[in-house]
């Protein structure tokens, strides 16, 4: 089982830049149609300062960190054990080509369901931009397998 | 200006994405920085127990966020959450529908909260989630 003691744990901030290529690879993957995710031009005219991270970005920009998985080092869990959850994301502004982000996030519960053979781990990140403004708040929800029923 | 409907119940237009093939899940992996090998590696996969590669959860959200953004502008959106029901496999193509579940008034403005679900070609339920945008 996964120790509570966890729970409260501050992750290591991370700062990461919003690239407009990684904008259109992430477009391109999910079959984006929408000029204005794609093309700058578009997203000028319709109002944008730039190319705009379409709502699930902050995810990935989560990830983009030099130890994504820090906090399955920190619990002992195995990636291969792992499938997500539950997401969140409660937005205050806007996030463009060119912003820096920096993320910061806390381990806020840990608990079991099924007699320990699936564990839960939820974990609050915050977002700022480069002018400190507040763009988005995220729960990640991480499912832990555990095949043997628990004491895995 | 949205285009977004405010009576309780209205069902918003579901947009239907393609098969999700391998490519996908290897362009998704680079595009959104998640690099766990379940979704591309099909060695690790059956290490771990699966019987393939599986889709990323945050795929089919990202398709769902692809149907917000055609009901709505982004910056309208206040919230948008899911629920991971089911995993998704390689071949399979989601549909992501909407419906209105109730207006409300918040922080001095007019909004709704939507119900929002990812499904497969057979109707099974991948995601479930919600979110709250904002209306004239």
């Amino acid at each position: 089982m996964i120790d509570t003691k966890h729970i409260g744990y501050k992750l290591a901030p991370h700062t990461v830049d919003v690239e407009k290529g990684q904008l259109r690879l992430f477009a391109k993957a999910v079959g984006e149609t929408n000029p204005i995710y794609l093309d700058e031009i578009a997203a000028r005219d319709a109002g944008h300062a730039a190319l705009p991270a379409p709502p699930t970005f902050a995810f990935s920009l989560n990830l983009m960190n030099p130890n994504p998985f820090e906090f399955l080092d920190l619990l002992g869990v195995d990636l291969s054990r792992i499938l997500h959850g539950e997401q969140a994301f409660r937005y205050h502004a806007p996030i463009y080509a060119g912003d820096t982000i920096t993320i910061e996030g806390e381990i806020t519960d840990i608990y079991d369901k099924k007699g320990g053979a699936l564990e839960f781990v939820v974990q609050e990140f915050v977002a700022t931009n480069q002018d400190g403004t507040r763009v988005v708040e995220m729960s990640n929800t991480t499912v832990v397998r555990n095949p043997a029923g628990g004491d895995a | 200006m949205t285009s977004i409907p405010t009576e309780a119940g209205a069902c918003l237009p579901s947009l239907t994405n393609e098969p999700i093939s391998r490519t996908t899940l290897a362009l998704f992996a680079g595009g959104s920085g998640d690099h766990n090998p379940i979704h591309i590696d099909l060695d690790f996969a059956r290490q771990a127990g699966m019987e393939d590669v599986f889709a990323h959860g945050m795929l089919s959200m990202a398709f769902l966020g692809q149907a917000l953004t055609s009901w709505c502008p982004q910056a309208d959106i206040r919230s948008f959450s899911a629920r991971f029901v089911a995993i998704t496999h390689v071949g399979e193509q989601i549909t992501c529908s909407g419906k209105v579940k109730e207006r409300f008034e918040e922080s001095g403005e007019q909004r709704v909260r939507l119900d929002l679900w990812a499904v497969n070609a057979d109707g099974d339920v991948k995601l479930l989630g919600d979110a709250v945008v904002a209306v004239e």
